[in-house]
């Protein structure tokens, strides 16, 4: 059998997002593209447990344009076998994301376990695991911190939710599920790594040639715009900065 | 029909769900909230107070929660109802099952939204994007249902004049057998509010210089009935568990009071709590990024100000 791990290229946290001039998007050409910080944990988890699943191949996946394919050879470079990139415009819709994911596992096959990351950094969203383990009929199990392996074929999943609860799943494979802080410490890339993975293969797939059905509904973002800029800091000082602030709370701002 | 997915902590109705009813009720919405298990007189009375018309109580869904098992019973009651959207409140559970369940239904689905419009029957969201550094606006194109997952403390409740009088109804769902079975679930000792959910946070860094110290942000919150949280710094160094992390990494928060004790400012905090509506900053360094998000900020050390603050917030309140 094996893992599949589907990886996201998402802007650096440092970079400075600016807006087209249309509002329809943001400027990408001075970004600088990093691969999704919790996608990291799901490919190291992938790697740590292949051995324990007994799983002959752990296969990378991205859907995006030609950019996102240095995101595909940072995960062949941390130990992935093989990856897959199929090659789309900016932004394609979730539903067709979710479908062509869904095809490309289906078509490489033997799926055991399909990793991602609990969600991507840029659109925030965190419901492409579930959306695929609908897509593919499969069990599904979000945001874990811990993951045994108790027979090739069955899971022990732990998560915290909200309202301090934690929770234990039992899962039975093949299925679903994504990655959290705290469920490894991504391995950092060697060079000799790197090396490898130049070797390694990387397989374009054709989108068309996944026959996605049309979208019925979808969600269409438009008219981007700054968040409203804040009024400047009142900044509080001298000896009754403190008895001042707790004025301004209660009278000013009325949050108290 | 809307359909409110109706959250409570133990008997009381979360304000989280007041919002998404308040919502419906001044958009002159036709809507129902549904859940997953029978209403204790209690929960029935809050709903009521909330001017909730009715409460869809989906049957036979197994004994506990299942991501996929629940879509598909939300999935089965969108149909049934001929459901247009589904509200509920942005969580983890939510962003799996209702994603679920709506893209069974051949829907969209939207996740923390800050801000929910209906015009001519068409929904529009606004949601922020790269770690709050822009805001997108959303609209949905197609047949199927939208499903909408609102942030916390982005809607203001209203409380109707008089209560409403509830039509319970169960909704066999039966979903078919999930392959993943919730073998446990343990609600951990603290009594506070989510971090997620809390209207107001005390946040400490680096800046508190012990773990010991984080009893003096406790002390604080307690007199404001604040929820504690920490920065990645704090977190990674292990005095506090990765459960109190706001940031990139950690929870987004949206209180109407942040009070930030000691933590400088990094973007991937920022991108975690600069939606709160009042931002307090207390920072030794005056060049902190922390202020240029703060509404109010005072240049100190958080060890001396915050028992401060304490004393005066416990005169005042």
């Amino acid at each position: 059998m094996n893992i599949f791990v589907c990886i996201k290229q998402v802007p650096d946290t440092e970079t400075k997002i600016q807006i087209q001039s249309d509002g329809q998007g943001i400027e990408t050409s001075s970004v600088n593209w990093i691969l999704n910080p919790y996608d990291e944990f799901a490919i190291e988890e992938a790697l740590q447990k292949k051995e324990a699943l007994g799983a002959d191949k752990v296969i990378a996946l991205s859907v995006g344009p030609e950019r996102v394919t240095k995101a595909l050879r940072s995960a062949l470079a941390m130990g992935c076998d093989e990856a897959l990139h199929v090659e789309t415009p900016e932004n394609l819709d979730s539903r067709q994301l979710t479908q062509a994911l869904a095809r490309c596992i289906s078509k490489k096959g033997d799926a055991g376990l399909v990793l991602l990351g609990k969600l991507a950094i840029d659109t925030n969203e965190a419901f492409l695991g579930a959306q695929l383990a609908q897509e593919m009929s499969l069990p599904y199990v979000a945001a874990v911190s811990k993951l045994e392996v108790q027979s090739p074929t069955s899971l022990e999943l732990t998560r915290q939710i909200e309202g301090g609860v934690t929770e234990t799943y039992e899962m039975t494979l093949p299925g679903v599920v994504t990655a959290n802080k705290g469920l490894n410490q991504p391995r950092f890339v060697s060079l000799p790594g790197i090396m490898k993975a130049k070797k390694k293969p990387l397989e374009k797939i054709d989108l068309a040639s996944l026959e996605l059905s049309d979208v019925p509904t979808k969600s269409v973002y438009y008219d981007f715009t700054m968040p409203p800029a804040k009024a400047t800091v009142q900044m509080l000082d001298g000896d009754h900065s403190v008895e001042e602030l707790v004025e301004k709370l209660r009278n000013e701002a009325k949050v108290i | 029909m809307i359909l409110c997915y109706a959250e409570f902590d133990q008997n009381k109705l979360k304000n989280s769900t007041k919002e998404l009813s308040s919502w419906c009720l001044e958009q002159k919405q036709n809507f129902a909230c549904f859940g997953f298990a029978e209403l204790t007189p209690e929960q029935k009375t809050d709903l009521e107070n909330a001017g909730v018309p009715s409460y869809i109580q989906m049957t036979n869904t197994g004994d506990s929660y299942s991501s996929m098992g629940w879509g598909e019973a939300l999935a089965n009651l969108v149909s049934a109802k001929q459901s247009k959207a589904v509200l509920a409140t942005s969580n983890t559970q939510t962003k799996e099952f209702v994603a679920a369940g709506i893209y069974k239904s051949q829907g969209s689905v939207v996740s923390d939204v800050i801000a929910l419009s209906l015009d001519a029957g068409q929904f529009k969201a606004q949601k922020p994007l790269y770690a709050g550094k822009c805001i997108s606006s959303i609209k949905f194109e197609g047949e199927g249902p939208v499903g909408i997952l609102m942030r916390p403390n982005q809607i203001q409740v209203q409380t109707p004049e008089s209560p409403s009088t509830i039509q319970i109804e169960t909704f066999e769902a039966s979903p078919s057998a999930p392959g993943c079975v919730l073998k446990i679930s343990v609600k951990g000792s603290s009594e506070k509010q989510d971090l997620t959910e809390a209207s107001r946070i005390v946040s400490g860094g680096r800046g508190m210089k012990e773990p010991e110290n984080f009893k003096l942000l406790e002390d604080l919150a307690d007199t404001l009935g604040a929820t504690v949280g920490a920065s990645r710094a704090v977190v990674d160094v292990g005095w506090v568990a990765h459960s109190m992390q706001v940031g990139q990494t950690g929870k987004t928060v949206s209180p109407n009071l942040y009070i930030a004790c000691g933590i400088s400012g990094a973007i991937q905090h920022l991108a975690g709590m600069s939606s709160s509506k009042v931002i307090v900053a207390i920072n030794t360094d005056k060049e902190a990024p922390i202020f240029e998000k703060a509404t109010y900020g005072i240049v100190g050390d958080a060890l001396e100000l915050v028992p401060k603050l304490n004393e005066a917030f416990k005169k005042a309140l």
